[in-house]
């Protein structure tokens, strides 16, 4: 209950904060400023893309949709597994104990000598600590902890290792994003490097960051995962899509987020 | 014949027909001086035809990437590449006929997609396998369009 507290009284604070950005946003310097906090340097959030009133919804955590699955998933947190298990019972404190973690996903797993996304931990936890089953990336359960999870590194630098054992990974990510695919034989690199601030018919294409994943989009009407979001660029091509947690896209995933390393963690962002 | 082997049979029967108008046969065209000289289908692209498939977002969807102040009635348009207008003042039929066909001919690392190939791509989505973007008369078509472009 106490926690329930911390996060409302939290979540105030930070309205009260988005709300004197906004009373001051009338200067352009103000506007200028508040931009500097999504850009590292030539790197930008998609945020800087994104519409005025949709970044209005993302700044207001009351008017962000994404914080009903922050609700739930702090509600999960502490519900029984089949073991009797709860996340809390080993994580007690989430704020700090989970503090970061987001933004250092995908990991390497010793285990399976391969990358792994906070999703596919998330799922290993589940599994291996509280006795459950395997949860699917898009509803339930899993949007709900991989939000609430994410949100404990919000504001925090995106930070993900890609030297050691998870430089081949990040080589395959790479070469995914400069290859040519679909129908349409067009790379990522095409639209997020090439063009990014140039409007694709209505679309103003951003530089293709993944730091507010999983996110809120309007168009899906509810949270979706990184993964959904590739699936989406791969099918706009006529690419055939991978799934949620394919091995392609985890190592896509690293090179994407490698190439956003330093921007502020935004989870759950707002994005048409 | 089983009912199971009948219905498999309509299936990939009606698969073949949905993709015969592109399955068939790719026409052979010849590259010179930067340019396909001949019409893919040795007839004349039919101008407004052309402005239908230029337009579609399912065909030739130019204006994802391309403007042009004679196309009003289409709310957003691209600033990807440059505007069509004048493009056929710039450029030769020819030249614009290969620039359709494969503008990867042209500049290998363009995004401009190839409107008319169908081999040499990578995980193309399954009902696209096999088929180009536009048929040989579609790309005359829109080339008779684009020559409107003044
Ligand atoms: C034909 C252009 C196109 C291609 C190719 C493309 N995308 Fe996108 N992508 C978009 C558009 C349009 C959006 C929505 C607007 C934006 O954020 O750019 C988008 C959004 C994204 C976003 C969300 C950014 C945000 O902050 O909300 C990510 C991440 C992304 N793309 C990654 C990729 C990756 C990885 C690839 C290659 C597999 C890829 N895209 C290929 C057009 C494209
Ligand atoms: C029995 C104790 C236990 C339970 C129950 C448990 N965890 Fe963990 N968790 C751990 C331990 C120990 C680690 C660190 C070692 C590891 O990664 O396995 C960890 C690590 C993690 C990490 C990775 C942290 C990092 O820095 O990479 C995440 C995320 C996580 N747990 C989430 C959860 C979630 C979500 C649940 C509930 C579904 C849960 N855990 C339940 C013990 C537990
Ligand atoms: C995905 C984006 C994209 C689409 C879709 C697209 N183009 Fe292009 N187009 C470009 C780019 C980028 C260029 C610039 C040349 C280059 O990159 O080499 C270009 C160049 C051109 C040129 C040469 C213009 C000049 O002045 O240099 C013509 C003509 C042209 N396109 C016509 C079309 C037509 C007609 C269509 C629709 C059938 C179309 N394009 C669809 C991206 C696109």
């Amino acid at each position: 209950m106490t926690k329930y507290k911390t996060i409302k009284t939290a979540r105030s604070a930070i309205a009260l904060l988005g709300m004197a950005v906004f009373a001051s946003s009338a200067t352009s310097s103000a506007m200028a400023d508040k931009m500097d906090d999504y850009k590292v340097g030539d790197i930008h959030s998609g945020y800087v893309y994104t519409a005025p009133s949709t970044r209005a919804m993302q700044d207001d955590d009351f008017e962000n949709p994404a914080f009903l699955m922050v609700e739930k998933g702090e509600a999960l947190w502490s519900k029984p597994g089949p073991n009797g298990k709860s996340c809390a019972s080993c994580h007690e404190n989430p704020e700090e104990d989970m503090k970061g973690v987001s933004a250092t996903y995908p990991k390497y797993d010793p285990k399976t000598k391969k990358m792994m996304t906070i999703e596919q931990k998330i799922n290993r936890e589940i599994v291996e600590k509280t006795g459950g089953k395997k949860v699917k990336w898009e509803k339930g359960v899993m949007p709900a902890l991989s939000v609430f999870i994410g949100l404990q590194s919000r504001g925090m630098p995106m930070n993900v290792k890609i030297d050691g054992e998870a430089a081949p990974f990040y080589e395959k990510g790479k070469k995914f994003y400069y290859t040519r695919r679909g129908q349409l034989n067009i790379a990522c690199k095409h639209c997020h490097e090439d063009y990014a601030g140039k409007h694709i018919r209505a679309d103003l294409l951003s530089q293709g960051m993944a730091n507010g994943f999983p996110a809120y989009r309007l168009k899906w009407q509810k949270v979706g995962s990184l993964h959904r979001r590739f699936r989406g660029c791969n099918k706009n091509i006529r690419a055939e899509p991978y799934k949620q947690g394919a091995e392609e896209y985890v190592n896509l995933e690293l090179y994407v987020k490698s190439r956003g390393n330093g921007l502020k963690m935004e989870i759950p962002a707002v994005r048409r | 014949m089983t009912k199971t082997a009948l219905l498999a049979l309509l299936i990939a029967g009606s698969v073949t027909l949905a993709g015969s108008a592109s399955m068939a046969e790719m026409v052979k065209y010849k590259v010179e001086n930067d340019g396909i000289k001949a019409s893919l289908t040795g007839k004349a692209g039919d101008v407004k035809n052309g402005r239908k498939v230029a337009i579609n977002r399912k065909k030739g969807n130019c204006l994802a990437c391309h403007a042009s102040k004679h196309i009003k009635d289409q709310l957003f348009h691209g600033e990807i590449g440059p505007e069509l207008d004048g493009a056929s003042e710039r450029y030769s039929e020819a030249e614009l006929r290969l620039r359709l066909v494969n503008a990867q001919m042209v500049n290998e690392d363009t995004m401009m997609p190839a409107f008319y190939k169908n081999t040499g791509l990578t995980r193309v989505r399954k009902k696209f396998i096999g088929k180009t973007i536009l048929t040989a008369q579609e790309i005359e078509d829109v080339l008779a369009f684009l020559k409107t472009l003044k």
